[in-house]
Formats: structure tokens, C-alpha cells, sequence
């Protein structure tokens, strides 16, 4: 019996497992270092706002696992040796394989900053880092958090949600700048505010202070400023969690280079995940791609190849969604912060500025390219089929409320949209 | 240059330290349960319609003051913070002792009113029972008693703690109609208009004048005295037996189909209203598990049937009794169950067996051909008991282990430890028969959306009724279960907008993906549709 060995159960390995077991026998064993049973990574920040347990973050009952002959294994890999198909833990444990899945996620960036491996100075992603937090914040009064993204501002509304200060700098303009367009930005600035959150803006982490027995006391920004604090949060992305394949003769980037087919230079070993690095990047996607979504759809894709049907991967139309504090973030298709040439887009703000849309097209031939929505939600099915079947900015604009996903009795703001866009782009719908 | 002010949103967390106003408004609240305390130890207070006031008063005063400056003071949005860190929220002290208060409560009022003040001889109350009789006098005409104590108070607790969740979900507009809705059918049809109708009908005997609390949540409805009152009831008693009875077989089904079971347990039941506004904080209370999930299933069903058998008894004797007030005579009465009995069991296998477990159809078509024979063997012996059982015994038991036991001491004793819709879940008969037609026959479902759930598991924590939503939403497919009363909290929870609750063709309501929205196209097409 074939034995497929995944290292990492988070989204994309269990993904893959579940997937596996269903079309085929093979023996699977899942080996993970951080916790026995999945649980969904997204849901940590939840378990320490306490409106979750840490068990209400595991999407299947302890027994699922047997249940499904999917075998765990708790263990740190600590070297891939593909010449005699076998892993190697920490405790010297060697298992062999026949098909082996790198699943092993990311490790939050570190930039070499003075002071980054202090007490009270932490990242936000696995288990552990969940565990610090709560040891640390009992006492805390302040916290700096650094990087001005999705993980920062969840630390950040985790922290406040104790009561505790919080000073978030952000190295661009303008909140996550780098993807969202200037007036949605805006619109999340001020909305920190509202948080009473303390946002720096154009601000860098020159350094951490430390008290005599190695905590952090505080930081030092390149304004010159220090600010004291007892927690420091480093959030200023992820990249992939690949230092123990170094010498194993995988082919190394960024993170593990894969083919469409997701599988690596050595034959029988993949990539999925957070891990991952496509040779070739697919459209307009990244070459690593850290997002919850990506992640389980390549473990859905690679499902089939081991199964027998090779099948490379070959993701749909981008799609990503958030939580800004109180405000939902969705996005379908494409609205890049810095609009291309082709591109025209379309933006309406509702007066209360907790509620937008953003609707991106190509100006030659009206194609709608992408929508970015805050406090609205919509439709993934309709914007699925608006891209695949490249239909113009005219027919989504005309099918907003068709669209539209906001639960019942909410107020439609389609005519309001329509009217302001149809003001504004008079010259598309005449020409 | 900093800029960090001093925090002033002490108050914005719930598992932080009340601040001096939300010290204050509890203050007052307690106040006001105190003179009802007092008055129960028979304190002889001047004026008893100020003291009744003033203590209603600074209870709801209290309770709003508290909510204004619980949500208020900060953005709308979702209001958990805490929720699993306060003792009071997570079986802590504080909520073991709330549920040992409320189930002393409900056991006293059920079968030791005396304790309460009413005099079981007929002659003058004392104690809360009496305390309340300014006001019952003004509303019904008459001394109050204990039902009333309790119906004013569960009204105040519905309006007030409703209003403090039309706060906290303030930004959620399904949820600031639904709340108005179990607040006006609260004060409305279950406490001002039977009281009213009752001074207006001052020498009739008692019957139920609550239209929305149909039979087999009203569990008396068919017992021969009720049935007498309403016929004897003159125009009212007749419109209130037609009424009912049309509830049941006619508008509830329609509804239901409509809109699916919410239109009654979320946006029109007194307990469901009282689960989902003082209940709210004990809504995450529930438990999820696939166990708890296969005993609400043996559970509720049996007490639907106990319910069902117990009315069949009594309907029985009250037909052998009194022939002369009936419409039909007892043997139409027997053949008539028999017939629907058959002619509903088979419809459902013919037309929804696919949509039914295998353990589901077994259950079903065996205690169906029980009730059958055994109603066909007892009326051919000629028995007074249909059923082989007294229909009064069966009656008193129904009314002690389900009318007070399971509804009241268990249903509400327990919010703080079990959750609040225990009594839904569990027990209500009603809900249960509305379940089955959610399931069959309804245009409602809850609608994921494509490929958005990031399994966070939100949903199936704030779900009152123990369902993993989280288990459907994460596998791309709609949500339909009989269980389900639609208040739309996990949509309202859901931080990635994945849940929607809807109302469409009932073809494709249930889908299942194994591939989710936003992969390969073919891919989805292959997996999903061979």
C-alpha cells in the first residue's frame, strides 16, 4: 500500500488528506509540530478575544481522524532525505514514504532588527505565539505592533480587546497601501482611529530596548522616537517555513519550487500551501501565495494527482476577503492599488465611511476586471461568472443588487452606486 | 510627540471592569428585584402600585442605562469580547448561581405557588402574588396570580433585554427587526390582549387567548376542560378553537414553507423570544458535538410523539364524554387519525424518502404502525383508553414532565450552562413538527458563499441550536437543517460575509461540493457533478 507522508496540518495538508482518503486507500500519515488536531490558524486571533475556545478553532471532531485512517503524527522534521525517501524528527524517528507533501506553511518575517528575539516580542501566527501573548498581556499597559497589514491590524484589535494600548506602525502612507487603493486606506485609517488605536503612519522599527533580564522595554522608530511598551508585535508579512529542506537537494527560492503539477525537482515530493513557490507565476498571482484559500485549493488539486488523475494547478478567478476591525473586506478579480494603464476604476464611499466599493475595468472594452467591497458583501458565485465569462462594468453595476450577499432587511445602496456611476463614467455608456 | 491618550474605552470590553455609570444602572436593576424580593417576604408596602412601578422601572431603567453604556460608547460591530473569559458567560460561579435561582424559580411557580403568595383557597394573596394585584387589577380585572407575576416579569425581561440586544447587534438590520418583533409579540399577543380579553370576558371560564401559542407548544389545548371553555367561550372561545386549529394545520404550514421556521421560533414564540433576548449571552453555551446532535434528534421527537399520543387520549375522552358538544363523534375521530396517519406516512416515503436518514424512515414508519394498531385494537375492544393508557394520567404526566419540567425548570433553569434554546433544541414539540416541514417542504435554507469560509468556526460556536454551521459552510454547501430557528447569528458572526439566510425555490436548496468555488473550472465541474 502506497504510504503518502504530509509534513504540516494546516488548511493545505488536511485539505489534501481528507481528499486523498475519500478517492483511495493509501496509507496517510500528517506529521506536525504545533498541535495534534488541525485547527483553522485564522480563528487563533478569536480564541484570545475569548469569543472562542481554543477547541472551537478545530473544524473536525477529535475521532475524525481515525475514523478516516488518517494517521497523526506530532514531530518536528528536521531533515528530508529523498535518496532513501524517508524523514527524519527531532527525536530521530525515520519515516519512510512513498509520495512526500511539504505543507509547512510560513514563518513570520524577521528583518534582523536589534532586539527581535527579546522577551515580550512575538509574531502572530502559530499556537505558541497565541500562548506568549496571553502570558505576557496580563501585565501589559502598551504594545508596538510593526507592519501595517492583515496580521497587524488583528494583533492589534486582539490587544484592545484586553485593554491594552496599542501603537501600530506602518511603513507606507497609508494602511496596507500596497494593496488596498488610497481612499479605501483612508477609509481603514480612520477607522484604527476610531479604535483608538495609535497609527504612525511612514513610521520603521530601528530597534528594540531591552530591561536587564532580556524583556522588550520599548522601541525606537526611525523618527527618532522611543516608545515604551511591554509587548512588541512583528507583523510585517510571512515567507515560507522552508530552513530544514536547505540540504535535502530540493530546489529552493523563496519558498519550494514547484511545477503546475505541484511537484518539486525530485520526483515524488510536492509543495502545497503557504510553502509553495510556482515557477512561473499564474496571471496576475504571486509566485509564493500565503492565503488560506490557495492553500486548500491546491491541497483539492494535488488530491487528484495522487490519486491517480494528474492534474495540474490551475486556480480560478483571485478572490481574498478580510476583517478590518468591524469593517469586511471582499475582493473578486483584480483592483490593484496602482491602476495600470488599461485600467479605469470606479469608487464610491457611503457617507458614514464604513461602507465602499471599488469596481476596476478596462477602459478600452468596459471588461469588468475587479471589485474590492468594505461593509458589503457580495456574491462570489455572480462575480465568479462576471469574470469567467468577462462581462462588462455596465452589467455588474446594472446587477448590483443581484450581487448583493448582505443579510436581509439591509440597506441597498445600488441606486446610489449606479447613479454616481453612470454620472461619472457618462461618456462609457453613451459611447 | 505621543499622541496616545489616556484609554477612555474601559467600558468598551466585556470582560473588562464595569465603569461608575454601568456600576450604577446595575445598582438600580438590583433595587428593583429587591422591592420584588421584599414584597415576597410579605413587606407591607404603602401605595403598592408606586412600590410595583418604581421596582418595574429601575429594573428596565437599569437594564438600558446598562446597555447604553455597555455599546454605545464604541463602533458597532460584533460585541464577543470576553464572552469565554467572564464567569458569568462561561459556567462560572456567578452562572451557576443564576441558574440555582432561576430553576428555584420555575419550581416554585410550577407546583409551590403558595411560597409566591397565592392563595390556593381563593381567598386573599400576599406575598409577590399580591404585590402584583395593582397591576392585574388595570389589566384583567382581577387579583393577580402567580402566571401573572410571571408573565409580567418575563415581558419586562424580553423588553429590556431585548433592547439591550437591538445595541449590541445594532449594526445588523435582520437582527434589529427580528428582536422588535419578539418584543411586540411578547407585550402585544401574549401579555396585553389576553389580559384585556380576559377583563372583557370577565365571567367565562378560562381558555388561552394567546393566538401565536398554538398547539403542541400550548400542550392543553385539546384537554377536555380547555376544549370546554372554548366552546362554552362564546364567540371568542369559537374563534379562538377555529383559530388554533387553523394554525396548526393551515397557516403554520404555509408560513413555514415560505419563510421556514424562523417566522415562529426566531420572530414570534414567547420561549424563543425570551432564548434569544435574555438568553443571548448563553447562546454559545450549546453544545456541537455529533452526540448531542443524535440525542436532540431522539429527543425531541419523542416528545413529539408523547405529545401526539397525549392528545389523541384526551381528544378521545373528551369525544366519549361529551358527544353532544362535538362536531365529530369519536369513531370519525379514530378513523380520521388513522386515515391522515397513513396518508401522511405514505406521501413522505412516495415523495421525500431521499431527503430522509435510513434511521429517520425506519423510526417513522414503525411508531406510526404502532399508533395505528394499537388505536385500531383498543377501539375494536371497545377500551376508553385508545392508547392502552389513561388519557389523564397521560395528561397530568405530559404537563409535569414537559409542560413544567422540560419548558420551564430545564429550558430556562438552565441558559447559563446548557445555552438557551435547551427547551427548543430538546423538548418543544413544536418546534419539532415545524422542523420537519423546514426540511421537506420550505424555501428556506442558509446559503454559503462560494469559497469564502476560512473554518475560523465562528458560526457553529454562536449557533444557540448546536449546529456546526461551520461543517457546511467550509464544504461550500447550503445549510438546511430542521433544527435551524433562523436568527441569523452566525451570518451576523461570519468575518468573511459567507452566510446568508434565504428564501428560494426549493430545487437545489441542498447541494454538496466537494470542490469549492474559485479552483480550476474543470476541476469543479469534474468533482461535483459526476
Amino acid at each position: 500500500m502506497e504510504h503518502i507522508v504530509i509534513i504540516g496540518n494546516g488548511i493545505a495538508g488536511v485539505t489534501l488528506a481528507r481528499h486523498i482518503r475519500k478517492k483511495s486507500e493509501s496509507k496517510i500519515t500528517i506529521v506536525s509540530n504545533e498541535n495534534e488536531f488541525f485547527f483553522s490558524r485564522t480563528a487563533l486571533m478569536y480564541v484570545f478575544m475569548g469569543h472562542m475556545k481554543f477547541e472551537h478553532t478545530q473544524p473536525y471532531e477529535n475521532d475524525f481522524w481515525k475514523k478516516n485512517k488518517i494517521e497523526l503524527t506530532l514531530g518536528q522534521v528536521i531533515q528530508v532525505v529523498p535518496s532513501a525517501k524517508e524523514i527524519i524528527l527531532a527525536n530521530d524517528k525515520k519515516i519512510s514514504y512513498d509520495k512526500l507533501v511539504l505543507a509547512t506553511g510560513s514563518k513570520p518575517n524577521k528583518f534582523g532588527w536589534p532586539g527581535e528575539e527579546l522577551k515580550g516580542v512575538t509574531g502572530l501566527y502559530h499556537k505558541k505565539d497565541l500562548e506568549s501573548l496571553e502570558k505576557w498581556s496580563v501585565n501589559a499597559n502598551r504594545a508596538v505592533i510593526v507592519g501595517g497589514g492583515l496580521i497587524g491590524i488583528e494583533l492589534a484589535e486582539m490587544l484592545r480587546s484586553r485593554d491594552i494600548q496599542v501603537t501600530l506602525l506602518v511603513r507606507e502612507k497609508s494602511f496596507w497601501a500596497g494593496i488596498l487603493p488610497f481612499d479605501e486606506s483612508q477609509m481603514i485609517n480612520r477607522h484604527i482611529v476610531e479604535h483608538n488605536i495609535d497609527l504612525r503612519l511612514e513610521t520603521n522599527l530601528v530597534e528594540i530596548l531591552s530591561d536587564e533580564s532580556g524583556n522588550a522595554k520599548g522601541v525606537v522608530t526611525d523618527k527618532g522616537e522611543i516608545i515604551l511598551c511591554d509587548i512588541v508585535g512583528l507583523t510585517a508579512g510571512v515567507s515560507p517555513n522552508i530552513d530544514f529542506l536547505k540540504n535535502s537537494g530540493i530546489e529552493l527560492g523563496k519558498g519550494i519550487k514547484v511545477d503546475r503539477f505541484l511537484e518539486t525537482n525530485i520526483k515524488d515530493i510536492y509543495a502545497i500551501g503557504d510553502c509553495a513557490e510556482q515557477r512561473v507565476a499564474i496571471g496576475e498571482r504571486t509566485v509564493v501565495e500565503a492565503v488560506w484559500y490557495t492553500g486548500r485549493m491546491m491541497g483539492e488539486t494535488l488530491s487528484q494527482t495522487l490519486s491517480g488523475i494528474p492534474t495540474a494547478y490551475n486556480p480560478g478567478n483571485w478572490f481574498n476577503s478580510a476583517k478590518f476591525l468591524d469593517i469586511e473586506y471582499q475582493t473578486y478579480g483584480w483592483v490593484l492599488a496602482k491602476p495600470k494603464e488599461y485600467e479605469a476604476q470606479f469608487y464610491w464611499e457611503h457617507q458614514q465611511g464604513k461602507k465602499a466599493i471599488r469596481i476596476s475595468f478596462d477602459k478600452s472594452n468596459r471588461t469588468f476586471l475587479g471589485i474590492n467591497t468594505f461593509g458589503i458583501r457580495m456574491r462570489h458565485e455572480f462575480f465568479d461568472k462576471v469574470l469567467t465569462e468577462k462581462k462588462t462594468v455596465e452589467y455588474v453595476i446594472e446587477n448590483l443588487l443581484k450581487a448583493n450577499f448582505d443579510p436581509e432587511f439591509f440597506t441597498s445602496h445600488h441606486k446610489e452606486i449606479q447613479k454616481q456611476f453612470y454620472k461619472q463614467f457618462d461618456s462609457f455608456k453613451t459611447a | 510627540m505621543t499622541k496616545i491618550g489616556e484609554n477612555i474605552s474601559i467600558a468598551s470590553h466585556e470582560n473588562m471592569q464595569m465603569n461608575g455609570m454601568q456600576k450604577l444602572s446595575v445598582t438600580l436593576g438590583i433595587l428593583g428585584l429587591f422591592i420584588l424580593v421584599l414584597s415576597l417576604f410579605n413587606v407591607n408596602f404603602p401605595n403598592k402600585e408606586i412600590w410595583l412601578a418604581t421596582a418595574i422601572a429601575l429594573i428596565l431603567v437599569g437594564v438600558i442605562t446598562y446597555a447604553n453604556k455597555t455599546y454605545l460608547n464604541q463602533p458597532a460591530g460584533i460585541k464577543n469580547n470576553g464572552v469565554w473569559h467572564t464567569n458569568f458567560t462561561n459556567k462560572g460561579t456567578l452562572a451557576w448561581m443564576t441558574g440555582i435561582v432561576l430553576t428555584s424559580f420555575y419550581v416554585v411557580l410550577y407546583w409551590y405557588p403558595q411560597y409566591l403568595g397565592l392563595n390556593q383557597e381563593g381567598g386573599k394573596n400576599t406575598g409577590i402574588v399580591a404585590f402584583f394585584d395593582p397591576l392585574s387589577l388595570i389589566l384583567n380585572g382581577k387579583a393577580a396570580t402567580q402566571w401573572f407575576v410571571y408573565g409580567t416579569l418575563y415581558t419586562v425581561a424580553i423588553l429590556g433585554l431585548g433592547y439591550k440586544f437591538i445595541l449590541k447587534y445594532r449594526h445588523n438590520k435582520y437582527q434589529l427587526v427580528r428582536t422588535l418583533s419578539v418584543m411586540f409579540f411578547q407585550l402585544g399577543f401574549a401579555f396585553l390582549i389576553p389580559e384585556i380579553l380576559e377583563k372583557l370576558n370577565p365571567e367565562k371560564a378560562y381558555f388561552a387567548k394567546d393566538l401565536k401559542n398554538m398547539w403542541p407548544l400550548n400542550y392543553y389545548f385539546f384537554n377536555d376542560w380547555h376544549l370546554k371553555s372554548m366552546l362554552e367561550g362564546g364567540n371568542l372561545g369559537m374563534f379562538m378553537l377555529i383559530f388554533g386549529i387553523a394554525m396548526i394545520f393551515i397557516i403554520s404550514p404555509i408560513l413555514t414553507y415560505f419563510y421556514g421556521k424562523r417566522w415562529y421560533c426566531s420572530w414570534v414564540c414567547g420561549c424563543g423570544g425570551l432564548a434569544e433576548t435574555a438568553g443571548d449571552s448563553f447562546r454559545h453555551l450549546s453544545s456541537k458535538s455529533t452526540i448531542s446532535w443524535k440525542i436532540e434528534r431522539w429527543m425531541i421527537h419523542s416528545v413529539l410523539v408523547f405529545s401526539f399520543i397525549m392528545t389523541i387520549a384526551v381528544i378521545f375522552t373528551f369525544l366519549s364524554d361529551n358527544p353532544q358538544m362535538s362536531f365529530i363523534t369519536k369513531d370519525q375521530f379514530i378513523f380520521g387519525i388513522v386515515i391522515f396517519l397513513a396518508l401522511f406516512t405514505i406521501v413522505l416515503y412516495v415523495f421525500k424518502r431521499k431527503d430522509m436518514d435510513t434511521d429517520a424512515i425506519y423510526t417513522m414508519l414503525s411508531l406510526v404502525a404502532i399508533i395505528i394498531i394499537s388505536l385500531l385494537l383498543n377501539y375494536f375492544s371497545g377500551k376508553q383508553n385508545i392508547l392502552f393508557l389513561d388519557s389523564n394520567s397521560l395528561r397530568e404526566w405530559y404537563g409535569f414532565a414537559i409542560g413544567a419540567a422540560f419548558s420551564g425548570v430545564v429550558g430556562v433553569g438552565f441558559y447559563p450552562i446548557l445555552g438557551n434554546r435547551v427547551w427548543c433544541r430538546f423538548g418543544c414539540p413544536m418546534a419539532a413538527i415545524l422542523g420537519l416541514q423546514q426540511r421537506l417542504f420550505s424555501r428556506f435554507r442558509i446559503t454559503t458563499n462560494g469559497g469564502q469560509c476560512i473554518s475560523c468556526g465562528n458560526c457553529s460556536t454562536y449557533c444557540e441550536m448546536g449546529i456546526d454551521v461551520r461543517s457546511y459552510a467550509q464544504k461550500g454547501e447550503n445549510i438546511v437543517r430542521s433544527s435551524c430557528v433562523g436568527c441569523g447569528i452566525c451570518s451576523a458572526v461570519c468575518p468573511r460575509g459567507v452566510l446568508k439566510l434565504e428564501n428560494n425555490s426549493v430545487s437545489g436548496r441542498i447541494n454538496a461540493n466537494e470542490i469549492l468555488l474559485g479552483n480550476d473550472v474543470d476541476l469543479l465541474d469534474l468533482i461535483n457533478n459526476k
